[in-house]
């Protein structure tokens, strides 16, 4: 049995990550290509019920101190099954609305299936971190899939680095985790040392607020929405935005760990889920409000991860997934068919195509919160919960869920109110705004929605007895769910309420709610526009500083042999003609001291010698007595000087 | 063997010459089948290959070459340098294979490469450093008739200024070898016992200094800022083989020279100079991606980027000299996160370079500006180039995940200041993306119009070193296996 779900948890990320690439990189498959993404996708459903079963655990040695490790423990095996299904009934409904670049699309899909397995499963922070970029990268590559327009492409582009400057915290958070002494596995993170605890809960949660498009980075997900709607409905709803708020409900215990973590997760969370529910409420186009709705409901997410809510958090995540898969298709069904996603332009589109506004109208009502559907009461167990942190906290999530009360209601009243005949031609001017539609919406992409549907309307029983304890127990958090039957009430009877009044007068739409707090805006003045000035002013100074000053200094030592030239000519080429004329005319004057001294005193030595000579010749007279007198007179002076000096 | 691996390509060069009646066709097969049969000698050296003692080298050899000086031909690899001659030879492969088109004086322009070859190999199982030095000065040499014989645009000008600074900084790195020889009891230029003596260890001051000309004659080859300002012109203007051996190999020389020879034989002096390292590594990956950011021209961007990636290899190897009782195990993640940095940026970048061949050979101009939609007329280019720019970003499953996590994780641990670098991989994520979507997304214009996709020798170069860093990447332990016990041999060296 371990075997067999060692061999499903392998397959499960090993499957749809070499379908995908192939499929990606291939563009041969174009036929074949949303087939054999179908069969995987299936296949995947099986296997993470396989795997959710049996909750194995595989690992290989991978990084020095760290394993490539995945392992499902009971929250992995309520999600992996969620994502599985959901990226089905998605790529089900994208077979019949994407019709070019299908084995691009597909290939990008799975890659992206495989790596929200990874992260769903990783053990490790590696593994982790591994899984949670490529998220990214499949996202951008999703997001600017129709790339001949330089727009979407540029969203990708946000969407990706605003994540990643997010993910930074991760690597922080590994860094920490092998400096604290308890190993890189997520589970361990709680026992290492406090200094490093509070960095690495920090590096994590950073992570985490980044992709689950939390305050204040929420804005990627406004641009994010730029992709095709399947992208929307998959990847910035039910899966990767998710993982953000799936990866706070594992470090539960890390954050409580620390003291500041868990307040501060909750405290955002519920900050997002109020404000980005106001931008939900003012938004005028469709995908957009769901977008808006998306963070905030994740907000419910994140705040049930610092609360402590694990199986509240993850019944409410997936509850979410459903419904808003669901609504993201249907807006995407309506795209296609009409060109438009403006409200202005889906008036009363319930009225021609059935299915598909049926199945949206009950995914809006569980997204009031309308009771008995899904999210009344997933939202309510987090808000119990709430309640024992912090009367206000309470009070703020109550806030949040009337405005998504508010907000579904504004679209239920879109798509369900009939358009007086004189208003017709307001309608019509909207359609085919954004693109060409194609009046139909085909079968493929009609059935998902009742599948979701049904899910919207019945995963709420996960926070209820009797599923409810199974679930709680299953995340190990046996006892979690205590509903109080007021608190049920009191916020099923506010979302009726607030639903009736929206049918009654339009809501207000402010300016700073229809442009996301202006936070995008922010982000530009504050953080892209001066690093673009800095790296404009350091390449400025890399050609003319830095660049100049070693060209200047090969210049100068240019400069100085050239100097030297010149030098050679007039100091060291002159000197040696000085120094030879100089010579010249000392051997000149020489030559007169020559002639005048030395020729003159070797001639007088001459002269001398021939008087001396002729001196000598005197002595030489011939007579021998004269001789004699001359010997006597050498030897007595010769005896004289022997007696003298000896 | 070792021997027959470095000096094949010599050989082979040497033929080319001499035999000038070889046509064209058949000295660049030449060029591909001797770098091919390297490749594949090296293939088997690392089948064979078992992890030497610590301080000792496998498959070494070792004859009398200068006996007076006591320098020797000495040769052998270990952990860390087996991965370099590796990745050397498959860019040298991929290189042949794309210069399969090549129509300037093929013959002159094999042979020169395959001299290169042997040049690098050489330096990298070196183990004497009048032998380093030799190769070292040489492979400058080879680089400079590249650019200067087959380049473009300025190439007089930036080949000389090429050499000039390179070869000064070389100068700098021999004066320290003669310190380190003369401080030697008895003289010699043998490394591992120069290593193993670590001869300057009681005089801080002779220390310092020669480790300072040491580290300026690597700083200069790495290069680190400031002294890179030769790379931009000399990669702009060299031909794409060029730029691509310049990056991918030559590069890594200094790099190597850090964890080969200043921080086993100068521990004490690196160890009391680590915090000035660290701060060239930092300054290095943040100016070098600023300013990477600010390039329009797609060569002079990704050179700077390279600034950016041997800035992540100088900051963990100065992180390895903050010897501290209880980081030794991050500390020795971070050397082996800077030797995987060599090979994976040698392959990445490489790749790059030869992609940017491409807008060069067909459209004559790097300037991004220039283009516009080219993945429509030139699909499977784009995909190549979202790989590379994905691979050079740092993704997971790529092998610069693998380095610079390790970096990270290493160099925080054992320092948290220098958290600060982590921001490198932001600014690399948008300026290759900002590339990716100028070049190849939009409207189609400019000189896209009408452009050719890649050819068969130009997909199969390019997409070999991507796959290469995609297999490391997702099945990092063999190459992990080989380097790691040789960085906590230099971790363990710097102890002392």
């Amino acid at each position: 049995m371990t075997t067999l779900g060692q061999a499903a948890l392998w397959s499960l990320v090993a499957v749809p990550a070499v379908a995908g690439a192939l499929l990606a990189l291939g563009r041969r498959a174009e036929r074949a290509a949303a087939p054999a993404s179908l069969a995987v996708a299936a296949a995947s459903v099986v296997l993470s019920l396989v795997v959710a079963v049996t909750q194995p655990a595989v690992s290989v040695p991978f990084l020095a101190g760290a394993r490539f490790e995945l392992t499902v423990d009971g929250l992995g095996a309520v999600v992996l099954p969620m994502l599985t299904v959901v990226t089905l009934l998605v790529l089900l409904a994208a077979a019949g609305e994407i019709h070019r670049s299908k084995a691009r699309f597909h290939g990008l899909m799975l890659l992206f299936a495989a790596s929200a397995a990874l992260t769903v499963t990783a053990g490790t922070l590696p593994t982790l971190l591994f899984a949670w970029e490529i998220m990214g990268a499949a996202s951008y590559a999703l997001i600017g899939f129709w790339w001949r327009d330089a727009d979407r492409v540029s969203a990708g582009l946000t969407a990706f680095v605003t994540t990643r400057a997010a993910d930074v915290g991760l690597y922080l958070a590994a860094g920490a985790a092998l400096a604290g002494g308890a190993g890189l596995a997520l589970a361990d993170l709680p026992a290492s040392s406090p200094g490093w605890r509070h960095l690495a809960a920090a590096g994590i949660l950073a992570a985490a607020l980044g992709k689950a498009a939390q305050l204040p980075v929420s804005f990627w997900l406004s641009r994010a929405m730029a992709g095709p709607s399947p992208v929307s409905a998959l990847l910035h709803s039910a899966a990767m935005v998710a993982m953000g708020g799936y990866l706070l409900l594992r470090v539960q215990p890390l954050l409580a760990a620390t003291g500041w973590a868990a307040p501060t997760t909750m405290w955002v969370g519920a900050a997002t889920a109020l404000l980005l529910g106001a931008v939900a409420v003012a938004q005028r186009d469709l995908k957009q409000l769901l977008a808006a709705s998306t963070a905030a409901q994740l907000g419910f997410v994140v705040l049930a991860a610092g609360a402590g809510a694990v199986a509240g958090g993850a019944a409410h995540m997936v509850a979410h997934a459903a419904t808003k898969a669901l609504l993201f298709l249907a807006a995407g069904a309506w795209l296609s068919a009409l060109g438009t996603k403006q409200l202005a332009g889906l008036r009363a589109v319930v009225a021609r195509w059935r299915l598909v506004g049926w199945s949206a109208t009950v995914g809006a009502l569980a997204l009031a919160g309308i009771p008995p559907l899904s999210l009344w009461a997933t939202k309510d167990v987090i808000l119990a919960r709430a309640l024992d942190q912090s009367p206000w906290l309470y009070a703020v999530g109550l806030a949040a869920s009337a405005l998504s009360a508010a907000y579904a209601g504004k679209m239920l009243v879109i798509i369900w109110r009939r358009v007086p005949a004189d208003e017709q031609a307001d309608v019509d001017a909207h359609q085919h705004g954004e693109q060409k539609g194609s009046g139909r919406i085909s079968g493929l992409e009609q059935a998902p929605l009742v599948v979701l549907a049904v899910g919207a309307a019945y995963s709420g029983l996960l926070a209820l007895p009797p599923l409810g304890a199974t679930v709680s127990a299953a995340v190990g958090r046996p006892g979690e769910f205590r509903l109080s039957l007021i608190e049920l009430a009191v916020s099923g009877a506010i979302a009726l309420a607030i639903v009736l009044a929206v049918a009654r007068r339009p809501v207000p739409e402010p300016r700073w709610a229809l442009r996301w707090l202006g936070m995008e805006t922010a982000a530009q003045v504050l953080v892209v526009r001066p690093t673009l000035r800095c790296a404009e002013a350091l390449a400025r100074f890399d050609d003319r500083v830095l660049d100049r000053a070693v060209t200047g200094l090969a210049g100068a030592v240019l400069k100085l042999s050239r100097q030297a030239g010149p030098f050679d000519d007039r100091v060291l080429d002159r000197g040696v003609e000085l120094a030879s004329t100089g010579v010249v005319h000392v051997a000149q004057r020489a030559a007169r001291v020559d002639d005048r001294w030395l020729d003159g005193a070797v001639e007088a030595l001459a002269a001398g010698m021939r008087r001396l000579g002729q001196l000598a010749r005197r002595p030489q007279s011939g007579q021998l007595y004269q001789y004699y007198q001359q010997a006597v007179v050498v030897l007595v002076v010769a005896v004289v000087v022997l007696v003298v000096l000896g | 063997m070792l021997s027959v691996i470095v000096f094949l390509p010599l050989v082979a060069a040497a033929a080319l010459v001499a035999l000038p009646r070889l046509g064209d066709r058949l000295a660049r097969w030449a060029w591909v089948a001797v770098a091919a049969v390297d490749l594949a000698l090296i293939v088997i050296l690392w089948a064979r290959y078992d992890t030497p003692p610590a301080g000792g080298l496998a498959f070494a050899q070792q004859v009398d070459w200068i006996p007076g000086v006591n320098s020797s031909y000495h040769i052998g690899v270990d952990g860390l340098s087996l991965p370099l001659v590796a990745m050397t030879a498959v860019i040298f492969l991929a290189c042949a294979v794309y210069a399969l088109r090549e129509r300037h004086r093929p013959r002159g322009h094999a042979a020169l490469f395959l001299f290169l070859q042997t040049v690098s190999l050489g330096l990298f199982v070196a183990a004497d450093l009048i032998l380093f030095f030799v190769f070292f000065d040489l492979s400058i040499v080879g680089m400079y008739f590249v650019i200067a014989g087959w380049g473009h645009g300025n190439r007089a000008h930036s080949a000389l200024k090429f050499f000039l600074y390179t070869f000064l900084g070389s100068l700098a790195l021999l004066v320290g070898f003669i310190g380190l020889y003369v401080a030697a009891e008895p003289h010699t230029f043998d490394m591992p016992t120069l290593a193993a003596a670590t001869p300057l260890a009681a005089r801080p001051l002779a220390g310092g200094l020669v480790l300072a000309a040491i580290l300026l004659g690597l700083a200069v080859k790495t290069p680190t800022v400031p002294f890179h300002t030769w790379l931009p012109p000399a990669h702009t203007d060299a031909p794409a083989v060029g730029s691509a051996v310049l990056a991918g190999v030559l590069l890594k020389m200094g790099t190597y020279g850090f964890v080969r020879i200043a921080m086993p034989m100068l521990p004490q002096a690196w160890r009391a100079w680590a915090w000035v390292i660290i701060a060239v590594g930092v300054v290095s990956v943040i100016y070098g991606a600023l300013v990477a950011l600010a390039q329009t021209n797609l060569k002079r961007m990704v050179a700077y980027t390279s600034v950016n990636h041997m800035g992540y290899i100088v900051l963990a190897v100065g992180v390895a000299g903050l010897v501290a009782g209880d980081t030794m195990q991050a500390r020795t993640v971070a050397v082996t996160g800077a030797v995987t940095q060599m090979v994976s940026h040698g392959l990445i970048t490489a790749a790059l370079f030869l992609l940017a061949g491409v807008l060069r050979e067909r459209a004559g101009t790097d300037d991004m500006h220039d283009y516009g939609g080219l993945a429509a007329p030139a699909p499977v280019f784009a995909t190549l180039f979202a790989v590379g720019a994905f691979a050079a970003l740092g993704l997971p499953a790529f092998s610069g995940f693998i380095a610079e996590f390790q970096i990270f994780t290493g160099s925080i641990a054992a320092a948290p200041a220098t958290a600060v670098a982590v921001l490198g991989i932001l600014i690399t994520a948008a300026l290759f993306l900002r590339a990716l979507q100028r070049v190849f997304t939009g409207e189609t214009r400019g000189k896209s119009i009408g452009f050719t996709d890649l050819r068969a020798g130009e997909r199969w170069s390019i997409g070999a070193l991507l796959l290469l860093s995609l297999v490391i990447g997702v099945l990092p332990r063999p190459l992990l296996q080989v380097i790691e016990p040789a960085a906590r041999t230099v971790v363990g060296l710097l102890g002392r």
